[in-house]
């Protein structure tokens, strides 16, 4: 359908649109118009993503030349994304928009040489021994080492102009990229870095704007005049103190020994064979960094955004600037971080006080640290190493030492000599973690026109400007209109033998809590129909959990009437877990899919229709309180921003746990049920941290609950959402809306002005 | 047809050791010839007097043949034959043979009482032996079917036509069901086999079944490969199993140090305890194949440049695992993950479980041939079209239809009686709602409302409103079934009225309703009349009817006392029915007899004939 928002036409791939996604659009065009942030929450299950993206292309289509960057968390995220943008494609004027995912090379690479690769490092590495630019002078005079034949050809097609590589207007996904690669026999990946320029929606992952290090190459080229949304965004203040934070272990530092004495033969070998090319490095770093733009796009390494530009054009400092000095001062800190790491006790500074103590103890000021990421990596092209996957272990010394040298707030540097949890193994530590989410998004903030954050949890909406330190022009948070009541929360607090379960610390191994619910469970499958969903706090408890359950027969119970499926560490198998348990509910088979909360299922997969008819949530996901990062970043929190440990504590448990059972509602037409097992959500302070939409669903009748009672609620529930009902809502209020019903409603708008 | 020639045993009842001859099967009859010349057992049977036959199950201990004379009194000839692959092609052939009789012999009524002979000879189709096998094998199936098929075509009250016209929508789905349901694993986890002490010593006892080995073989390719390898060349097979019992035995008690011990000592024991190379394989291939807005494992490093220790590294969401043993890493998740999986996949297997070799070798076979179909484009578009169905919003637009499998239900009354039951109990548990239906069009309401207020505009208000005796009466009936099924309910939820009564008697009264229904059908349909066929069956429905009325009442009054009550309210619409049906005939029969010119009552009376049908369905 087709209407108009003020003067924007905008198209829209349905029949039909509710009137919170018509409020949505309405509020997202404010804030366009106004060419500044947003902040908006609406729930999952109103079609969030469709209607971002009809908007904000409706409206570029509009006012060119605006560009849309749109970030997710995940792989598989983009890929919705971007099937969702391929049904809205056919509705859009033809022939105007390219839209494209953008990954690393390992999922794009068609070359089955750098394939073969098992990691992704090693992939990148084997992409560079046969892409890099001197790999190819070589290959010109001796034709026997081996290039990719797909990177020659794209390269001889984009040497002709930028004009003969460019595809046809279109939704590529990176099957679709992959697949015109196979057939054209380009190189899929740096075919769509070479896009980005042209492509009016590029679509990927977080990483690509707010880790530094990436955003530069990959983001260079944006112009002002682009919208970044940041989807399902509630924990992008996670994502952003994890872009800024490095960890080195011991690992690390003996891997980066080595490194450095390979390094060092090799610059022996160079002085040796070609010493003017050492020389040449030197003459470039005399004139400073910014002249680094023009190298090769194979070549390309990353500059630090987090550097200010008049950084930027000064010069390295001269005592790093010769190849030996600049090894034998990587020598130095290594060393020193080797010491620092042989403590007994659990360390914790402030970045100034470690700075100072490097300095006086290595000998390196505080400017050789902040040019450490970018000095190894000129040293590294002029030494022209290939194999980068051998040398990460100085990479990230060197990253850490870069971090380290530019911030002086927002940071601190935790030793510990052991695990907390096994104390038994000599396990050393250096942190550095970052403690304020703003530092990592603040270039994008600063950059970029419009940034949308939005999610279907964001409560409290308050708390995200302070946390990211930004201005949104709007900020809101829409309910939603049901309907019928299509969700049912409920708060478990007894099993049915009437004592209580939780997951508190005294309270989880309790042999009672977890027969209860067991029980819980097996009722459930029992009654339920196709998929449940469980979320459990964390890994460990929840391979506990199991065992016991499996040891009591309970789990052979389940068996009995679902199929049962586990999230473990192991993504590959994870994933085809998934992958069997949605089958099992295609089928009718029906299944059961053990999770954890914060995890990597929780993260983005959605349990939507079907494949979850219901979400037990047990227990309240907090987060290991006694990590000291934790507590550091919470004394951190309350001394800049004035938020109380326990305040953010339990706001960061509920959103986890609204982030888990908002997976199952996809539309109004979609019904689900959210058990919320344990005592602590009956009380008032942390249930009300959880987002409207919920609250305004959960009745004081569903508060506190025993196992018999849920179940009998959820067999009322299903009984009730069975039945046919109107669509449209009918009544006095409607739920969905026609195009005529957009129409009135604009006519209406007109004559009250 | 040609003539078939088979050595058999002929006995008159199954216990006895019978004969041995030689059966002869033609198109009309079937002949038994002794081995033995002095025996007088030769046998000369014309196939019209056979009413049916029955067999043993394929794999039971005797391959049984039985051509019954007369249902009732069990008189018939048993054969039994050396094998099954015989006396299939001889049930076969007899199957063709009486199912064309069966269609013929209950024409033959018709004759003698009709004078019309063309009418009902024109019935008589001759149907193709795969249309008659496909009924042969419905009957088969549902033995509810075959009760009434025998009772009613085989005594003649119907044809074989008639009966059939009305299931014509079974006899096409069967069709599409060309392929069988095969069915599958069991949801429960057998290959996690338990070990049962005796207590006294320190024993321990595995005891694996051959459906328990069929599954550790499907989920633990590592134990199916090692099968293969060492058993039998390297060591028994019982040897075999005792190592892997031994080696699950060490997995469960979590001493990784013992297993350790235990695999460097013997090199076959470890192939159990190691991790699964299979599964890593075929792992990595289908992960190749799922849904991309599922996969995970793209994520793995999309932070563009990836360094190792980046992030928050211990903050407690990420466990660290103890790498020490290469052995002790297989947990229950995975076991769980895998085994789902095999269930889902399903069983591929023809063989029978039982020879453990046979089975193993079968299983390699399948597993061959579906590793050598590659993913071909078609898969490919095909996860793409889900992918875009999945990701549009339903309600939004038009809803798309989506195929669907019909369930294969054996036997549909204890399913939906299942189903009822549970429905009961949940009744039950929320106090018993009950929604009456009183749908009326909002003309008949207006119509009713005017009548009784003209009513009382000319009349008044009668005092009292309602008859004293009528109201009592109305009260009295709601309370007696209120309380009696309150009564039902609050007993036992699960065990309805009918599980109560004597077994006999609740299987005779089930039937009956059946017979009822189906003749009831055959009756209704057949008005108006318009041939002298339709008479003539509606004649013969009337007498059908009135002998199950009669034995209705016969049930009525031989039942106990304690139930009679029970059971009258069962047979109470029943006998309404059946009474609605002979008052529309007599009726006819009057209406016939006054205006016997005139025959021109068609269209009126089909009206009369649905209103009261839908009344006697209900």
């Amino acid at each position: 359908m087709k209407f108009q928002i003020e003067e924007v036409t905008v198209y829209f791939p349905y029949e039909h649109i509710y009137p919170e996604q018509y409020g949505y659009m309405v509020e997202l065009k404010r804030a366009l118009d106004a060419r500044g942030h947003a902040l908006l929450e609406m729930p999952t299950g109103t079609g969030k993503t469709s209607a971002l993206l009809s908007l904000i292309l409706s409206y570029s289509l509009h006012h060119p030349p605006l560009k849309l960057l749109y970030c997710t968390r995940t792989v598989h995220e983009m890929e919705k994304t971007l099937s969702e943008l391929r049904l809205l494609l056919p509705y859009l004027p033809p022939n105007r928009i390219l839209a494209l995912g953008l990954s690393s090379r390992k999922n794009l690479c068609v070359n089955p040489l750098a394939l073969s690769a098992a990691s992704r490092d090693s992939v990148d590495s084997a992409c560079r021994r046969l892409t890099a630019t001197w790999v190819r002078s070589a290959t010109a005079a001796d034709p026997s080492v081996p290039t990719c034949s797909f990177f020659e050809s794209f390269d001889r097609a984009a040497d002709a102009g930028p004009d003969n590589v460019l595809l046809p207007p279109g939704v590529y996904t990176l099957q679709d990229l992959r697949a015109v690669g196979r057939d054209r026999g380009w190189c899929p990946y740096f075919l769509a870095r070479r896009l980005i320029p042209f492509a009016s929606v590029v679509v990927y992952s977080y990483q690509y704007l707010l880790d530094p290090k990436v955003a530069t190459i990959i983001s260079r080229e944006m112009q002002r005049e682009c919208v970044v949304v940041f989807d399902e965004a509630h924990n992008i203040d996670n994502v952003c103190i994890e872009a800024l934070s490095v960890s080195v272990r011991k690992q690390t530092l003996d891997g980066a020994t080595r490194n450095l004495s390979r390094m060092a033969q090799e610059i022996d070998r160079l002085k040796a064979t070609d010493a003017n090319r050492l020389r040449a490095e030197y003459n470039r770093l005399v004139d400073g960094l910014a002249q680094r733009g023009n190298l090769p796009m194979t070549d390309a390494w990353f500059s630090n955004p987090t550097l200010p530009d008049d950084i930027l054009k000064e010069a390295v400092p001269g005592n790093i600037r010769r190849a030996e000095h600049f090894l034998s001062v990587l020598r130095r800190l290594v060393q020193y971080l080797k010491g620092r790491l042989e403590t007994e006790n659990v360390e914790t500074e402030g970045p100034v006080a470690f700075v100072s103590s490097v300095n006086s103890q290595a000998g390196i000021d505080q400017k050789m640290l902040r040019f450490c990421y970018d000095r190894l990596h000129s040293l590294m092209l002029t030494l022209e190493i290939t194999d980068t996957d051998e040398f990460l272990h100085i990479q990230t010394v060197c990253d850490f030492a870069t971090l380290v040298g530019t911030y002086t707030r927002g940071f601190s540097i935790i030793i510990e000599p052991f695990d907390e949890r096994m104390p038994h193994i000599p396990d050393p530590v250096l942190q550095l973690s970052c403690h304020d989410a703003s530092l990592a998004i603040k270039p994008v903030f600063d950059r970029f026109q419009s940034v949308i954050i939005t999610s279907g949890t964001l409560s409290p909406i308050d708390l995200y400007p302070r946390l990211l330190n930004f201005n949104p022009v709007i900020s809101r948070s829409f309910t939603m209109s049901l309907t019928r009541d299509c969700i049912c929360p409920m708060v478990l607090t007894r099993g049915s033998d009437q004592l209580p379960v939780s997951t508190k610390f005294d309270m989880r191994s309790d042999p009672g809590v977890v027969r209860n619910y067991g029980r819980l469970l097996l009722e459930m499958v029992a009654a339920v129909p196709d998929g449940i969903v469980c979320f459990f706090v964390s890994y460990s408890y929840m391979d506990g959990i199991v065992n016991s359950w499996n040891e009591m027969g309970i789990l052979q119970d389940v068996m009995q009437h679902k199929l049962v499926f586990i999230e473990t560490q192991d993504v590959v198998e994870t994933t085809l877990a998934l992958d069997n348990y949605r089958k099992a509910c295609d089928c009718g088979r029906g299944a059961v899919f053990f999770s954890v909360a914060r995890g990597k299922v929780a993260e983005g997969i959605d349990f939507d229709r079907h494949y979850g008819r219901l979400v037990i949530m047990f227990g309240v996901p907090f987060q290991y309180t006694l990590s000291r990062i934790l507590l550091a970043r919470l004394e951190y929190l309350r001394e800049t921003f004035q938020i109380k440990e326990g305040d953010f504590l339990t706001f960061d448990a509920l959103r986890q746990a609204a982030q888990c059972v908002g997976r199952v509602i996809r539309s109004k037409a979609d019904y689900g049920m959210m058990i919320f097992a344990d005592k602590r959500y009956s009380r008032h302070d942390k249930r009300s941290k959880l987002p409207g939409w919920i609250l305004s669903h959960l009745r004081d009748a569903h508060l506190n609950l025993s196992t018999d009672m849920a179940l009998h609620i959820a067999r009322e529930f299903l009984r009730r959402m069975a039945q046919p009902y109107d669509k449209t809502g009918g009544g006095v209020k409607k739920t969905l809306l026609s195009q005529e019903d957009l129409e009135r409603m604009g006519e209406d708008a007109m004559e009250m002005f | 047809m040609a003539v078939i020639n088979m050595a058999v045993k002929y006995k008159t009842t199954v216990k006895e050791h019978g004969i041995p001859g030689v059966l002869k099967m033609m198109e009309d009859r079937f002949a038994f010839v002794p081995n033995d010349p002095r025996s007088a057992m030769k046998l000369k049977v014309d196939f019209r007097t056979i009413k049916g036959h029955k067999f043993s199950k394929d794999g039971s201990k005797q391959a049984l043949l039985n051509l019954t004379q007369d249902a009732e009194k069990g008189v018939g000839y048993i054969f039994e034959f050396d094998n099954f692959s015989d006396r299939n092609v001889c049930r076969d052939f007899v199957g063709k043979v009486l199912g064309k009789f069966q269609s013929v012999t209950p024409s033959k009524p018709n004759e003698q009482s009709v004078p019309e002979k063309p009418a009902a000879l024109s019935h008589v189709e001759q149907l193709s032996t795969v249309e008659m096998e496909r009924r042969m094998k419905l009957l088969r199936e549902d033995s509810e079917l075959q009760k009434l098929h025998k009772q009613f075509v085989i005594s003649g009250v119907l044809t074989e036509s008639e009966f059939w016209a009305t299931r014509k929508s079974l006899l096409d789905d069967d069709e599409n069901k060309a392929s069988k349901q095969q069915a599958g694993f069991k949801s429960a986890m057998l290959a996690d086999v338990r070990p049962s002490t005796d207590g006294r010593t320190n024993k321990v006892t595995f005891s694996l079944t051959p459906e328990i080995i069929h599954q550790i073989f499907a989920e633990k390719p590592a134990v199916h490969r090692a099968f293969l390898n060492f058993v039998p060349t390297k060591m028994t097979e019982k040897d075999f199993w005792t190592k892997y019992c031994r080696a699950e035995y060490l997995h469960r008690t979590k001493n990784s140090v013992a297993a350790a011990a235990e695999a460097a000592e013997d090199e076959e024991l470890a192939v159990f305890l190691k991790h699964d190379d299979i599964l890593a394989n075929e792992a990595r291939c289908k992960i190749r194949r799922v849904d991309p807005t599922l996969d995970m494992e793209a994520d793995v490093g999309d932070d563009y440049i990836h360094l190792p220790d980046h992030g928050i590294f211990r903050d407690g969401s990420k466990e660290t695992m103890d790498a020490d043993y290469e052995i002790a890493r297989r947990t229950l998740s995975q076991d769980l993950n895998r085994h789902a999986a095999v269930v889902l996949e399903g069983r591929a297997l023809d063989v029978e479980l039982g020879d453990t070799r046979t089975v193993a070798e079968a299983l390699a076979r399948s597993k061959q041939e579906s590793s050598s179909d590659l993913p071909d484009e078609n898969v490919n578009m095909e996860r793409l079209a889900k992918v875009s169905r999945m990701t549009e919003i339903d309600d939004l637009q038009a809803p798309r239809s989506l195929p669907y499998a019909p369930l294969c239900i054996k036997d549909p009354r204890e399913y939906f009686d299942s189903q009822h039951a549970n429905a009961l109990k949940a009744l039950g548990d929320s106090g018993g709602m009950k929604s009456i239906n009183c749908n009326m069009s909002t003309e008949e309401v207006y119509l009713y409302l005017r009548r009784q207020i003209s009513e009382v505009k000319t009349r008044g208000l009668e005092i009292p409103v309602i008859q004293p005796e009528a109201a009592l009466k109305v009260l009295d009936g709601l309370n007696q079934h209120l309380s009696s099924t309150r009564y039902h309910l609050g007993k036992n939820p699960q065990e309805s009225v009918l599980d109560r009564l004597p077994h006999r008697t609740r299987d005779e009264l089930m039937h009956h309703w059946m017979s009822i229904q189906e003749l009831l059908q055959h009756f209704w349909s057949s008005y108006p009349i318009t041939t002298a066929y339709l008479y003539n069956k509606v004649l013969r429905l009337k007498d059908a009817m009135s002998q199950i009325y009669q034995k209705l009442q016969e049930i009525k009054e031989s039942v106990q006392s304690d139930f009679r009550h029970q059971v009258s309210l069962f047979v109470q619409p029943m006998l309404q029915a059946l009474d609605a049906a002979f008052a529309h005939y007599d009726a006819e029969q009057q209406k016939k007899s006054a205006k016997s010119g005139s025959k021109q009552n068609g269209i009126l009376e089909t009206g009369i004939g649905k209103i009261s049908r839908s009344l006697a369905n209900s």
